[in-house]
Parts: C-alpha cells; sequence; structure tokens
C-alpha cells in the first residue's frame, strides 16, 4: 500500500492512515516522542536495523514492513523482555485486564515465555506513604512516561531517571518516598502509567464497609468533571454526559444521600467573589499596600500543593477558600447534620473526583474544622467506575435520575469547574451581576475569552455603571489570566513575579484541561478525548436552568438558615482554610 | 598494499607509522589551512577517503561537508574524548603527547563547517590531563587571536558513564542532562549540540585530518586498502608480550598481528573492545583488520590458551549489563538476559539449546536497539559463543 503524507510524519502516524496499527507501549500523544520502548520497531527495506515507527519521520520513496519476520521476532523479543523485568502478578495487580503491558503480552506472547525471570533478583518495597499515589518499582516498565508527563505536562520534576543499565529506576528526589517530595499528587503519572507502577491509593474497600454499615449515614458528592468522563469508563463515547445514570447508579449503591460538588462550586464563587472584591475594595479604596493580589483560585489541590512548594511566597495571595470538595465536606458534618438531625459522628463523607491529589487534600490535618474530617474518603472516576462493575449494575440500562436535596441544587456556572477558565468564568457572571447589577456582557452568558486550550491565557472585563456600593469599580478593567497543567502554572506565576503579567485574579489548574483532564480520570486522557469532555461541560452548563452561582436558591437557603453572609464568621469557621509552606524538591 | 595481496600469504610485516604522534608545527597547518576555502577542506578529506577512527567508520569528509551545508549561523566541534571502550587507551596518549594536534583539527573543522565553539568532551578518568590541557588550550586561543581566527574551545568532563562515548548521549551530558542516546534522525549533522549542527569525531580522527591537511590526500592514500585506507593507532593489550600504543598500516590480517604481537599461544583476538568481534585462531588467516573485515576503534586484546571464554564473555556481559544507559528495552534487559543466561548455562540450570535462543535475542538486539552500544553487543556475544561454544558450555 501507497501513502502520501506531509513532511516530517512518523512511521506511526502514517501507517494509522493506512489502517495499520503499529503497537506502541512508550508513546503517548501528550507527551514527545521517547523511542526507548522499541515494541513499535519496524522494518526499513534496504536498512541494516530496524527503526521506531514513533520516532521515525517518513521520507520519499520510503518502504516500511510492519509485520515482517524480523519485526515479529524482535517485537515478540522486546515485550517478552519486557515482561521478564516486570512482576507480572496480574491476577493481583490493580491494572489487571487495564495494563497495556498485559494486553501487548495477549497480543504477541501467547505461550511459554522464553527468558529467565528476572523479578527475584530485584527487590522493591511499594512506596504507600502518599495518601495519593502509589508507586511499586517492581512493576515499572521504563517506558518513562511518567517522568516525561511530570517534566512536561507539570515542570513539577518530582520523578526522574536515576542510575544506568540493570539499576535504572525511576526515582524522587534521593530516593524519598512521594510523600516526602515536590509531588503535587496530581497522578497526570497514573493517568499515563501503562502498568501498575503508579496507582492511585484506593479507599474502596473503606467506602463499602461504611455502606453497609448499618449504623453509618454514607452521603456521596461528584465532582462536576466526573459526570463527563465516567462514561468512558463503563463503555460510553468519550464526551457522553452521563449525569442521571451515575446519580441513579450511586443510589442503587447503597448511598443514602447522592448530592453535588457543584453546589459548594456556588457557595465557591460565593466566597470567592466576595475574597476578591474584598481584596480589590481594600487596595483600591483602603489603599492598603499589604492586599495580596493578584489572587489566585484555590480549587485544585495539585495547584495548591505545587504553590506551597515553589512559589510559597505567594501564599497570601492563594484565595483562603477551601476548595469545593472541602466546602462539601465541612457543611455535610454540620449544615446537612443539622437539617436532617443526624449525628455529625454517624456521617461518613464520600467524594466521587476526577482527581488523585483531593485524596491528599482530604487528609490534610486542617481539614477538620467541624471538628471531624470534611470528607472521609475520597474515590476517583475510576474507582466508582471500578464499584459499580462490583456493584453487578448494568450502568448503560440505568435510568436517569436527580440529585437529593439538600445541597443537591447547583448551576452551570457549578458545572464548568471542570474546564480551565470554568472558575473564571463562573466567578465573573456573579462578581459582575453583584457589582453592575447586570448580566456579564458575553452572548448567552458564555465568556468565550476565558475558554479554550491554550496555556495561558488572559482577559478582561470592564466595570462600568456600577452600583452605588460598588461605585470605586467604575472603570476599573478587571484583568484576569489563566493557566492549566502546572507548567503553565509556573510560566503564569514567573510572569507575575517578573512583572510581565499584570492581574488581579488567576485561575490554576493544575492538570491540562483543567478538572476533566484531572488524573484520576479514565486512562487513556489526551488531547482529542480532553476536547470531547469539555465539549460535554459546556454542553451541561447550557442545559441547566440556572447558570449563575448566587441564583442557586438551596445557596441562597444556606446563607439565610446557616452561615450568615459570604466571609461571615460561619463561613471563615467552616469555608475557609490556610496554607504551609513547603520544601522545595 | 591491497587485500587480494595477503590471500594466501604467510607472514608479512606490519608496517609501523608515524603520523599521529609526529611532532609538527600546528601554526604553519594553520596557515595552510587558512589559504583554503571550506569547500576545499571538505574536499580533501573527502578524497583521503578518511574514516571515523572511534569505530563507526562514517566518512569524515561527509561528515563535514553536511555540516558545511546547513545554514544555521551557530555550529559545534565537538572533540569525543570519552574514550571508555574496554582495551583502549590510545586517546589519553594522544591528549598527553600532541593535544596541539588535536586542537588544530577542531579549528580545521571550524573552518570547514563555520563554527565559533568547541568542546572537547573528556573522560571522567582522563581528569588528570586537565591542567596540561588547558595550558595547551591557552596557547592555541592566543594562535586563535593573532590568526584573527574567532573559535573558542571549552573542556567538558564525563562522569564515568561509557554510554557518554555515544555521540548523542555525549551532547545531552555536555547540555547538563542525563546522558542517553537520542533518536536518530536528526543526526548531528543537522541536530547535534543544543540542537545545532555540530561535528563531532574522536580525537584520532581529527589528528589524521590535521596530518591529510599536511601532507595531502594522496599521500594519505598510500596506506591501508580500498576500504580501509590510511593507519590507525591500536591499543594493544592482554597476552602479548608487546601491550601498548603502536600506529599501524590498516588492512593487516589478523594473522599478521598475531605474529606480530601475541606470544605464540594466542587462541583469540578480541578486535574492537567489548563491542567488537572476538576472532578464533582458525579466522586468523581471512579476517581483515579493517572496514572490510572486522573494525575496530583501536582496542585489540589478545587472550592465550590460558584464558577462560567464557570468563571473557562474563566480564563483557557484566560490562555491558551496567553501562547500558537503561532507556531501551533490548539493550537495558536484553544485557541481563544475556548475562543470566551464560550463567544458567554454564551451572547447567538451562540446556545448551538455550544458548541459540539467547543468540536469536543478541540479533534482536542488533536490530532493535536504540543506538550503537545495545546494536553491538551482539558483536561479542556472537562472535564468542559461535567459537567457543564448548567453553560457555562446559
Amino acid at each position: 500500500m501507497i501513502v502520501k503524507v506531509p513532511e516530517g510524519t512518523t512511521i506511526l502516524d502514517a501507517a494509522k492512515k493506512m489502517n495499520f496499527k503499529i503497537p506502541t507501549l512508550c508513546n503517548h500523544d501528550d507527551l514527545c516522542v521517547a523511542g526507548n520502548c522499541r515494541v513499535c520497531v519496524v522494518e526499513q527495506l534496504g536498512g541494516k536495523v530496524l527503526v521506531a515507527a514513533c520516532a521515525t519521520p517518513v521520507s520519499e520513496g520510503m518502504q516500511i514492513l510492519t509485520n515482517s519476520m524480523k519485526v515479529r521476532s524482535a517485537r515478540k523479543h522486546i515485550i517478552e523482555l519486557l515482561l521478564s523485568e516486570h512482576n507480572a502478578d496480574c491476577t493481583k495487580c490493580y491494572k489487571n485486564g487495564k495494563c497495556e503491558l498485559q494486553n501487548l503480552s495477549n497480543e504477541f506472547c501467547v505461550g511459554d515465555h522464553i527468558f529467565l525471570d528476572l523479578t527475584d533478583i530485584k527487590k522493591y518495597t511499594i512506596d504507600r506513604f502518599s495518601r495519593s499515589i502509589q508507586k511499586d518499582d517492581s512493576k515499572c516498565i521504563r517506558c518513562q512516561r511518567c517522568v516525561r508527563t511530570c517534566e512536561q505536562l507539570q515542570g513539577v520534576n518530582a520523578l526522574t531517571v536515576a542510575y544506568k543499565g540493570d539499576h535504572q529506576r525511576i526515582i524522587t528526589f534521593e530516593d524519598l518516598s512521594m510523600a516526602e517530595v515536590i509531588c503535587t499528587n496530581c497522578g497526570q503519572c497514573i493517568n499515563r502509567c501503562p502498568t501498575g507502577a503508579l496507582v492511585e491509593r484506593t479507599y474502596l474497600d473503606e467506602v463499602w464497609d461504611a455502606i453497609l454499615d448499618p449504623s453509618k449515614h454514607v452521603v456521596v458528592q461528584t465532582a462536576p468533571a466526573v459526570r463527563v468522563g465516567l462514561g468512558e469508563e463503563l463503555g460510553f463515547e468519550p464526551g457522553e454526559r452521563v449525569t442521571g445514570k451515575m446519580v441513579a447508579t450511586l443510589k442503587r449503591l447503597g448511598f443514602d444521600s447522592v448530592l453535588d460538588t457543584d453546589f459548594t462550586a456556588d457557595l465557591t464563587i460565593m466566597e470567592e467573589g466576595t475574597e476578591l472584591l474584598t481584596r480589590l475594595k481594600k487596595a483600591i479604596v483602603d489603599k492598603d499596600p499589604d492586599v495580596a493580589l493578584p489572587m489566585t483560585t484555590s480549587c485544585s489541590p495539585g495547584w495548591i500543593k505545587f504553590i506551597e512548594h515553589t512559589f510559597p511566597e505567594y501564599l497570601p495571595n492563594v484565595s483562603s477558600c477551601k476548595s469545593p470538595q472541602q466546602m462539601f465536606g465541612a457543611l455535610v458534618k454540620t449544615y446537612y447534620a443539622q437539617v436532617r438531625n443526624l449525628d455529625p459522628k454517624d456521617i461518613v463523607s464520600v467524594s466521587i473526583m476526577p482527581c488523585t491529589a483531593k485524596k491528599f487534600e482530604a487528609n490534610r490535618p486542617e481539614m477538620r474544622s467541624s471538628g471531624y474530617k470534611d470528607v472521609d474518603y475520597v474515590l476517583t472516576t475510576r474507582e466508582l467506575a471500578r464499584m459499580i462493575r462490583q456493584a453487578g449494575v448494568d450502568f448503560s440500562r440505568m435510568k436517569e435520575d436527580q440529585y437529593d436535596s439538600i445541597m443537591g441544587v447547583s448551576t452551570g456556572a457549578a458545572v464548568i469547574f471542570g474546564a480551565t477558565g470554568g472558575v473564571m468564568e463562573a466567578a465573573l457572571r456573579t462578581a459582575y451581576e453583584l457589582v453592575t447589577g447586570r448580566e456579564v456582557p458575553f452572548k448567552g452568558l458564555n465568556i468565550e475569552p476565558v475558554r479554550g486550550m491554550e496555556g495561558v491565557r488572559q482577559a478582561s472585563v470592564l466595570f462600568e455603571d456600577c452600583k452605588e456600593e460598588w461605585s470605586f469599580l467604575n472603570g476599573i478593567e478587571l484583568k484576569c489570566a489563566i493557566a492549566h497543567g502546572l507548567v503553565n502554572a509556573r510560566k503564569l506565576m514567573n510572569g507575575v513575579k517578573n512583572g510581565e503579567i499584570d492581574v488581579h485574579f488567576i485561575e490554576v489548574m493544575a492538570c491540562p484541561g483543567g478538572c476533566l483532564g484531572g488524573g484520576g480520570q479514565p486512562i487513556p486522557t489526551n488531547e482529542e478525548i480532553r476536547r470531547k469532555r469539555t465539549e460535554a461541560i459546556y454542553a451541561e452548563d447550557m442545559s441547566m436552568e440556572l447558570r449563575k452561582s448566587h441564583e442557586n436558591p438551596e445557596i441562597i437557603e444556606v446563607y439565610r438558615n446557616f452561615l450568615g453572609e459570604p466571609l461571615g464568621h460561619k463561613s471563615h469557621e467552616l469555608l475557609h482554610t490556610h496554607y504551609t509552606r513547603r520544601v522545595r524538591y | 598494499m591491497v587485500i587480494e595481496k595477503y590471500k594466501g600469504m604467510s607472514i608479512k610485516h606490519v608496517k609501523r607509522v608515524d603520523l599521529i604522534f609526529e611532532k609538527v608545527s600546528c601554526r604553519d597547518i594553520l596557515v595552510k589551512i587558512m589559504k583554503m576555502t571550506p569547500d576545499e577542506i571538505c574536499q580533501e578529506l573527502l578524497e583521503s577517503d578518511l574514516k571515523g577512527r572511534g569505530g563507526a567508520g562514517f566518512p569524515t569528509g561527509l561528515k563535514w561537508r553536511y555540516t558545511a551545508q546547513e545554514k544555521d549561523p551557530v555550529k559545534y566541534v565537538v572533540c569525543n574524548a570519552d574514550e571508555g571502550e574496554p582495551g583502549t587507551f590510545k586517546d589519553r596518549e594522544i591528549l598527553e603527547q600532541v593535544a596541539e594536534k588535536v586542537l588544530c583539527g577542531m579549528a580545521t573543522a571550524a573552518m570547514a563547517i563555520g563554527a565559533k565553539m568547541g568542546y572537547i568532551y573528556l573522560r571522567g578518568e582522563y581528569k588528570f590531563l586537565i591542567p596540561k590541557l588547558n595550558e595547551k588550550l591557552m596557547q592555541f586561543h592566543q594562535t586563535m587571536d593573532e590568526f584573527n581566527l574567532n573559535f573558542r574551545i571549552q573542556v567538558r568532563l564525563g562522569s564515568g558513564a561509557y554510554i557518554c562515548g555515544e555521540e548523542s548521549a555525549l551532547f545531552e551530558s555536555i547540555e547538563g542532562k542525563r546522558g542517553e542516546p537520542r533518536n536518530k534522525p536528526p543526526y548531528p549533522t543537522t541536530s547535534g549540540l543544543f540542537g545545532k549542527p555540530t561535528v563531532i569525531n574522536n580525537v584520532e580522527t581529527l589528528v589524521y585530518s590535521v596530518m591529510i591537511m599536511k601532507y595531502g590526500a594522496a599521500h594519505f592514500k598510500e596506506l591501508g586498502t580500498k576500504d580501509s585506507r590510511g593507519s590507525k593507532v591500536f591499543s594493544i593489550s592482554g597476552d602479548t608480550p608487546k601491550a601498548g600504543i603502536y600506529e599501524l598500516e590498516l588492512g593487516m590480517s589478523v594473522f599478521e598481528f598475531v605474529q606480530e604481537f601475541g606470544d605464540g599461544d594466542t587462541k583469540a583476538v578480541q578486535v574492537g573492545g567489548a563491542s567488537g568481534f572476538c576472532v578464533p585462531r582458525k579466522k586468523f588467516e581471512e579476517t581483515i583488520i579493517g572496514f572490510e573485515g572486522v573494525p575496530t576503534g583501536g582496542s585489540m586484546k589478545l587472550f592465550n590458551s590460558t584464558r577462560s571464554m567464557y570468563n571473557v564473555l562474563h566480564n563483557y556481559l557484566d560490562f555491558f549489563s551496567e553501562e547500558s544507559c537503561g532507556q531501551c528495552t533490548p539493550c537495558r534487559v536484553g544485557c541481563q538476559q544475556l548475562l543470566k543466561g551464560v550463567e544458567s548455562v554454564k551451572r547447567g540450570d538451562k540446556t545448551s539449546r538455550y544458548l541459540d535462543e539467547l543468540v536469536k535475542l543478541a540479533k534482536t538486539m542488533k536490530r532493535a536497539s536504540k543506538c550503537g552500544l545495545g546494536q553491538s553487543v551482539g558483536n561479542a556475544f556472537g562472535s564468542i559463543v559461535e567459537n567457543f561454544k564448548e567453553e560457555i558450555i562446559y
């Protein structure tokens, strides 16, 4: 077969065009080419050696054999070699059935394994110190996807290659545990690990135990991005919205109340929006030199840990608001308990998150302001899918259902928290209206300038004809910046540091694309899938009756009956937090 | 001297050459080169048929010409002095004795391609050479200033990794990264050090290019064979009464070599170090040392009948297991499998037929590894197992 492709196309992509699938392992759409696993080797006619299809650009007249004798033999050998140093306890492995090496083995190495088992020689201990990530070197196949992820997507470099030859390993600084280093727990490495070497710490059994304990009242909250990702784990196409099915299934699983993190996303807007306006007032009216601007969002726990490690001097700039997950947890054990007449000690609060960093966040010592742990267990989107499979629920046939009340009502502004730029957009929708009494001057409330996939984006909104109490903002152009992926967050913060970026408000999401591309989302996640999930998020927003946080009736109610006012005494006690300086490695 | 001459011949004296260590005036040579156009320099080298003396044997003139043709205003010349092949120690001697000729070679390359900056990547263990080298560099830079040539050289020290002798891993190392080979293409001539067009040559190659500039391509071509022109510096070690460094004309057979350097009981010669080939006694006469036969970066190890070829092989495999950078599967795991594999066969845990599997594996490593290291592990393995099977098994 002959194919014409643009110059620079790799053999792999050219083959794809011709509907030839060349197996790969170290290759990932999000990452630079490594060409180190060699699974994708193909034969170039006339060449002495085989070439890596992922790393070799095509050239005029090049003739490639993808399945020749030499290729087949080499490919089989390479997979066998990987298996020989891989701790293949597949039946006990967390990634069983979802392991790329297992799939390759299944396709190419049926039958006896030729080579000696090298796993006996190397003894590794599993690093289980992190609340979010579990690292098992015995399953590592050195594809370096995690290293490239941590370096290229996140700019964190918590993981790196160390030693050479037979001792080569992926380690942290000084081989410390993942809990002791700069790791932000974002889980992007987990999302890209082809085997079970990097997986999330799972709390499935604990959650099941709580559900099945009749003395416990188990409340579950679901994050915005879960509803556009969960389907992928359960047989749906990327970008399928499964909100109703998910809610129905959670009820079927036995959760006593199925609620929505979106509720506290709306609450976050109220608190954070007020905090921003207060800071602006302090700066403009009171001319307070100590007020920390630009203010940054605090929803993304990966971002929080990142700034604690890398820009600790900017911690006063971070909004003191807890993330929606933690606000929710704090309210469940206070407000919810009060309304439902429950003893908070009997409540188990579970959250379903697209995120692994949320597991760490829930375990922060400061996150127990109600006297109880705000959130007891955090499960990822992937773990929820596993739970559903364990329970034997046929997800695709579930009838759609609605969130319970109280704390189940939300707006479109909360849904878009799941996409990069979403918090900014939601905040602007509310802040602008609060200040001017009018809707934001964008068609259909869609603030397009803050949307998109560019790493660092800037936008601004001009305040005019403000209400009397906000008249000091008249003529002020509120300048915002948005970054997603920590490598971009670093760029943005460096820009702020050296004065190149001069803004009032910054939104950072640790993961590429925002939460919808989170480390706890279905595998694979890549650019195309992120785009589809983004479309789904905005479609969900459009489908909502209410699209502005301050119009959420339950939010109005919670302030009237419980919290008082944004940034009020009770808010400060339950919904706000503080941050910690951390090491730079 | 052509190969045909050797067929069936018994003894011929190996011809000693004195080009590399010949004391010459680099100033005079530079003056001569400065009168040449870049194209003429490349042309002279091309005509000499000089091939890279590091072992891979890429035509040096071609390498320079490709780099010269690149449009980038920033280019580099790199001298590969990371001499790490087991059994070679000639670059060290060259740098000790005639470092000015190496620098002169780099300046020649710089003039040919239009580079302003050069690096010498020196093997970490050769740290002791630095003071003397710095002295020579000072003089060299003075000469550059005097001649109004805008070219500077810096020394970069390796840290003991064999893989950093591989050109792209060497670049990574100079750039401050972990020394791991890159994907090719792109080749150094288009994207080398810091992503710029780069000429990278072995120490010895650079000196030969200077001598070719001095004496002309025709003079150089008088030596050697059609495929292996000129001479080469050999590091001779092992069971020989005459261990040391010798500059010899290329094209001799292993038989002639052994006649000259053997101890009378030579059973095998490892040509080209751990990544080279093992030539057994029965193949001495038919094997030419050069690009038409077994190429070498200079390492010649002689083994007599007291040596266990199992130990020799084990030693090499142990070396490769440790010195593989570890990034690509065939090399990282393959080396360990070969090592553990021959141990298993030796112990009797695996039958001798397992060796056949290992030979097949070595072929895969040769074909599918990312860089020259993994691709050449099979050379020593294949040739030792093929010729000394009994010694491996029993």
